[in-house]
């Protein structure tokens, strides 16, 4: 009976989770169409997401790119199609790999980061501070981090969609495929609606992964102990979230295109 | 002027104060004394808004805050500054940020033009002003208690001040400064005030009221002059450690007197009483 009382508990507790991060959200949402609007925290929120994530991004995405062409470039070699790796390459990296992996990479990093400043701010009462001077805490640290993301999660995408696809490029040229074949059938199929597959996702991301970590942070109880559990939830649900909210991307995006 | 009439309050089922009644009239000074975890800083967040009672109301100009809207509440809280406990500065903001918050706020990041008024804050709260470009972290606690002191002040220019336990941590040259502070500000701005401490010689230095919590209960509510004659096991022992050092203090004073010594010899005049 302890058993599943505690399994009811743990269930009830999620629910309230699910309903106090939705009502986080739509004061995100009310707060990001209404003034005032601080632009230079969002600035210094972007800076930090872009600039700061990209070189792991880029050299994440390179040796991600290598080690999914390495892989393809051999079945490929086998059925006697390896002038077909541009192809398979643009349309895994793009639709599917380069999303996800950008995603975790950033999450990772700006997850616990979020999390961890404003569980902070939390627990030494600047949180409470910012309302006693007459501040929306929402709009002043919620809204540019989202918004900063919003920017920032679809350019390092673009950013290691290249850098992957390059990185196959470089196996290809060791399997002694020429480097013009290869990038025929990027460009082949660097189509529109592929680049529509993946391109929604990392806005979703984006918007996921802010908001997750904000809330966890706004919310994050107990002092330096309670941030770091909020820190380490914040992170696991920002991961999680990325590959679920991928899977309904993919099969709702599917099916609008009617594939 | 400020009351609270019969308000409970409690955190998940416990409760922290319990039919807490009290004011405060305009222009005047209340402290809140009363042991750790007495629900003395809960009562500085109920009037900031940022908790809500269960029970009773609390007015504030005569206004019943109890159930007003966010904007409601934004014009209410612009007229208070608070400094709170752990001082609460904003640790990405430098100094000047910070004393400079609610000015920066409403006149959109303009530094240069409020770094006269940042300065004047900082002085008096007895800050050099060129700590203006430090980060809150490359100061001692006290200063940067002082710095929590010049922001509520800087703020709006509030006709209530909330003052958590603004002294702690301070040595005694720059807490006598923050309670002459206070008391000037009552005294030339005329200042409505509640300050919390735990320091009994503070408190009656610049109470004009005081009011004891009790593990959430008011156990007494009146002037200073009205508390020492006031005799309860608690209040007893809580001013025990104040009146014994009194009397140690009087008694020293008196026997220094009788020996024909004054408390403090000046060796130039000569040990005249
Ligand atoms: N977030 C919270 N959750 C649960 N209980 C709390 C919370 N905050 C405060 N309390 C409880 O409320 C009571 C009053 O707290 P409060 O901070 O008002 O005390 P205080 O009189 O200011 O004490 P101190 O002198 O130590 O600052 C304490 O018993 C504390 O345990
Ligand atoms: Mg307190």
């Amino acid at each position: 009976m302890p058993v599943i009382r505690a399994i009811l508990e743990r269930f009830r507790s999620v629910v309230e989770g699910v309903q106090d991060l939705t009502l986080f959200t739509v004061e995100t949402l009310r707060a990001l169409f209404s003034r005032p609007f601080y632009l230079r925290e969002t600035i210094h929120q972007l800076h930090f997401a872009a600039i700061g994530s990209l070189l792991i991004v880029l050299v994440s995405a390179l040796v991600a790119g290598q080690a999914l062409a390495i892989q393809l470039v051999r079945e490929l070699a086998n059925s006697g199609v390896k002038g077909q790796l541009g192809h398979f390459m643009v349309i895994s990296v793009v639709r599917a790999l380069g999303p996800v992996l950008v995603g975790m990479v950033v999450a990772s990093r700006m997850s616990a980061g979020i999390t961890a400043e404003i569980g902070a701010m939390r627990s030494s009462d600047q949180l409470d501070a910012l309302v006693a001077f007459g501040t929306d805490p929402i709009r002043r640290l919620v809204v540019p981090r989202v918004i900063a993301l919003v920017i920032a999660l679809p350019a390092l995408t673009i950013l290691g969609d290249a850098l992957a696809v390059i990185g196959g490029g470089w196996v290809g040229l060791q399997y002694h495929l020429p480097i013009e074949s290869y990038y025929a059938g990027v460009f082949k199929f660097l189509t529109p609606k592929n680049l529509l597959v993946g391109m929604i996702k990392p806005f979703a991301f984006a918007v996921l992964i802010a908001i997750v970590a904000c809330w966890k942070g706004f919310r994050s109880e107990g002092g330096a102990k309670g941030v770091g559990v909020s820190t380490t939830q914040s992170v696991v649900i920002a991961s999680v979230g990325i590959l679920v909210t991928d899977g309904i991307c993919t099969r709702l995006i599917f099916r609008l295109l009617g594939w | 002027m400020i009351e609270f009439r019969h308000v409970d309050f409690s955190i998940d089922g416990n409760a922290i104060l319990r039919d807490v009644s009290f004011s405060v009239a305009r222009g005047r000074t209340t402290v809140i004394l009363g042991p750790s975890g007495s629900g003395k800083s809960t009562i500085l967040r109920l009037l900031l808004g940022l908790y809500h009672p269960d029970a009773g109301s609390i007015f504030v100009d005569g206004v019943d805050v109890t159930h007003i809207n966010a904007s409601r509440w934004r014009e209410i809280r612009s007229r208070m500054g608070m400094v709170f406990q752990q001082g609460a500065l904003f640790d990405s903001m430098t100094v000047g940020e910070n004393v400079g918050y609610a000015l920066l706020e409403a006149n959109g990041d303009d530094e240069v033009e409020v770094a006269p008024a940042v300065r004047h804050y900082l002085e008096l709260v007895g800050l050099d002003p060129y700590l203006i470009d430090r980060m809150p972290d490359q100061l001692s606690g006290g200063m940067q208690r002082r710095v929590a002191i010049a922001r509520a002040l800087a703020a709006r220019d509030p006709m209530i001040l909330l003052y958590d336990e603004p002294t702690t941590g301070l040595d005694p040259q720059s807490a006598e400064r923050i309670t002459d502070l206070i008391v000037q500000l009552r005294d030339q701005q005329g200042k409505t005030a509640i300050m919390v401490t735990h320091d009994i010689p503070d408190a009656f230095k610049v109470a004009d009221a005081m009011t004891i919590l009790e593990q959430g209960r008011v156990v007494f509510e009146g002037s200073p002059d009205a508390l020492i004659s006031v005799s309860t096991p608690f209040i007893n022992q809580f001013l025990a450690p104040f009146r014994t050092a009194m009397g140690a203090a009087s008694r020293r004073f008196e026997a220094a007197t009788r020996r024909g010594a004054p408390p403090r010899t000046d060796p130039q005049r000569g040990g005249t009483p």
